[in-house]
């Protein structure tokens, strides 16, 4: 077994030495290219040394602003960018969707991102039959398409009604998720940027672009990241927190 | 007493009559799968809001039938009574049936039912639904063992062993069965211990009004005789199973009501639920509950056959109902994810989801109750389960005419 992992080792040391001289690209004298560093290589197990969230700032979230939505339809290939050509308004599936608040004694209001939370201790993860639904050590909760047998009982469990399920058969999906007819998706907290070290999600660099700034993505577990600092610092809330489930996704404001 | 003679059925023209229809029914139940499966999902009324339709209310609703039509056959061995002894395979055997035919749905309905292989080999061991694979297949194990220990003379001594790990089985089996639902910690309409308990009277209830339809329509088309003692006996067990559940329905609501938290729901259900209120009372209430009560134990009715037919099939119709309002009412009240404010989105949030069952999909629940049906016929006539007799003077030592 030694013998036949040797050249595929000499590949991947010869990849890591280019992932290695590309983490310490110098643009320029006292520019240095780091984004790629935080890439993972793909035979490197994730890890719990990280713990990947979202803080949404809803005083920054603009009413009527969709642009995290769009973003992710185009980067996961679902919704405006799906191939769904049967299922009604109801069954297409939706993995971040925009909430519209206002409250029925002050009248406050708000307008705010939902998606999958990626929980700590995820009760689609527990309710899951199969373990097709899984949290990576990292945080992030996934469905592994493979073993999902469509069941929907994630769906009944999950307190967010983050997850959709597939009502139909598709053509032309995005690389970045493997969707299919008969199981259940969602947000994957944008996984495939997140293993190459783009360090972001689709939705937040959507905000940023706009201008809003409401999203910050970030590893919770680092106390140097942004996202460490704000939440360290300001008021920040979990929805439903009343269940102890420990979302990696954060909201200011509400 | 004399003992009790088992034979098979005689294959009459009725008999070939009844499987003919039954087999048309899980023909057209297959055509639904193939539609559903083979267009996927878009063609029923279930969507990302009602994630669980009506095959789901035929399937939960037979698989707590199931468990509950083995009581008849516990209270012989495991309780020691006499008389319930000769209906004993009869009970095992529809048990088994009726586990099969709500498995059948639950299986066809799946996303990937080409998968069950994966739900076979992949066990999430903190999942309840897992836990219900191993205790289903386990059932059905241990049911056909007990049988075995009935109807194999050699084996006979094993049989109140056999009984009683059936019992306490199926006990487990049921709270499996609720607590997919006690289990749910996000909806408002479930998170409740109490679904675990409630489901094991449902399944008394449900479970024993199949058995008397069953009996008393195996012995009518077979001509056997069936006595008026142990029909008394099985509708008044009836009568407490209904009162059962009734009183588990009302705790149930109550304490909902006492917590603000919960009053939405409850008002949902109760009140301003549109179809789901009128099943409730009108359906799972009145007609299912109140008025087999009143025909089972009316002076007038408590005797006569037709009414206690009746009561059986209302308390079935009222069974689905109860499982319809539970499942799909539970799932049509929003989730309460911002206590306080008025919410609004594309993915329906804050809304009162709406659910049109496609003719699909009540094809397919009903298949399962052909599928149950068809495989107690073909059971009793090709083994001995059903007692020659069970005329009073039969089943009753003492009895006199």
């Amino acid at each position: 077994m030694s013998d036949m992992k040797q050249p595929e080792q000499s590949r991947r040391d010869f990849l890591s030495l280019g992932a290695k001289a590309a983490a310490g690209l110098t643009l320029a004298p006292g520019v240095v290219l780091y984004t790629v560093a935080q890439a993972k290589p793909d035979d490197q197990a994730v890890s719990n040394i990280n713990r990947w969230g979202m803080l949404i700032d809803t005083t920054k979230c603009a009413n009527g602003c969709d642009a995290c939505v769009t973003a992710c339809e185009k980067e996961n290939g679902w919704g405006n960018s799906g191939s769904e050509k049967h299922s009604s308004v109801s069954q297409k599936p939706q993995w971040i969707r925009k909430v519209e608040l206002r409250h029925k004694e002050t009248g406050e209001q708000h307008s705010l991102p939902m998606m999958c939370q990626h929980c700590e201790t995820p009760p689609c993860v527990d309710v899951c039959p199969t373990g097709a639904s899984m949290k990576r050590a990292d945080g992030i909760v996934l469905v592994d398409r493979h073993i999902c047998i469509g069941c929907r009982y994630c769906m009944m469990a999950c307190p967010y009604k983050a997850r959709s399920f597939q009502h139909e058969a598709l053509t032309d999906q995005s690389p970045n998720a493997p969707r299919g007819k008969g199981c259940v998706e969602s947000c994957t907290l944008c996984v495939h940027k997140v293993d190459a070290g783009d360090g972001t999600t689709a939705c937040a660099q959507a905000c940023a672009a706009e201008g809003h700034n409401a999203i910050i993505f970030g590893d919770l577990k680092d106390p140097n990241s942004e996202i460490s600092k704000v939440v360290a610092k300001y008021a920040t809330k979990q929805i439903r927190a009343d269940l102890g489930l420990n979302p990696g996704v954060r909201y200011q404001g509400i | 007493m004399k003992k009790t003679l088992y034979t098979q059925v005689e294959g009459g023209k009725g008999f070939y009559l009844l499987l003919a229809a039954l087999g048309a029914i899980l023909l057209a139940g297959l055509g639904a799968v193939y539609h559903m499966e083979h267009n996927g999902h878009w063609v029923t009324g279930m969507n990302n809001q009602i994630v669980w339709g009506m095959p789901h209310v035929f399937a939960i609703f037979l698989i707590v039938a199931a468990s509950g039509a083995l009581n008849v056959a516990s209270i012989g061995s495991v309780f020691g009574k006499k008389m319930y002894k000769p209906l004993a395979p009869l009970s095992g055997l529809l048990s088994i049936a009726l586990l099969l035919g709500g498995l059948t749905v639950l299986v066809l309905d799946l996303g990937r039912p080409d998968r069950l292989i994966v739900a076979m080999t992949h066990y999430n061991f903190k999942s309840i639904f897992a836990w219900n694979i191993i205790l289903y297949n386990g059932f059905l194990a241990l049911v056909i063992v007990y049988l075995w220990t009935m109807m194999e003379k050699r084996m006979n001594r094993y049989k109140e062993a056999a009984g009683f790990a059936a019992f306490i089985w199926r006990l487990i089996l049921t709270t499996g069965t609720g607590s997919i639902f006690g289990w749910l910690v996000a909806r408002q309409a479930y998170d409740a211990a109490l679904m675990a308990p409630m489901f094991i009277v449902m399944s008394f209830s449900f479970g024993l009004a199949f058995f008397i339809l069953v009996l008393m329509a195996s012995y009518k088309m077979t001509c056997r005789p069936l006595g008026d003692v142990i029909l008394a006996r099985l509708k008044n067990l009836l009568g407490v199973f209904i009162g059962g559940v009734l009183y588990f329905v009302m705790v149930y609501h109550l304490t909902n009501l006492y917590a603000t938290e919960h009053h939405g729901v409850e008002a949902f259900i109760l009140r301003d639920g549109g179809i789901f209120t009128t099943l409730f009372w009108f359906v799972q209430i009145i007609l299912g509950s109140l008025l087999p009560l009143a025909l089972l134990y009316h002076p007038a009715t408590g005797k006569n056959r037709t009414a206690i037919a009746i009561a059986s099939l209302l308390v079935i119709i009222g069974g689905i109902a109860q499982v319809y309002v539970i499942l799909i009412g539970g799932q049509a009240y929003p989730l309460i994810n911002f206590p306080g404010f008025e919410v609004s989105s594309s993915f329906a949030d804050g809304a009162i989801n709406s659910y049109s069952p496609t003719a699909a999909e009540i094809t397919l629940g009903i298949m399962g109750i052909a599928v149950a049906l068809a495989l107690v016929a073909v059971a009793v006539k090709v083994l001995r389960f059903l007692p020659e007799s069970l005329a009073d003077e039969a089943v009753d030592p003492h009895h006199k005419a």
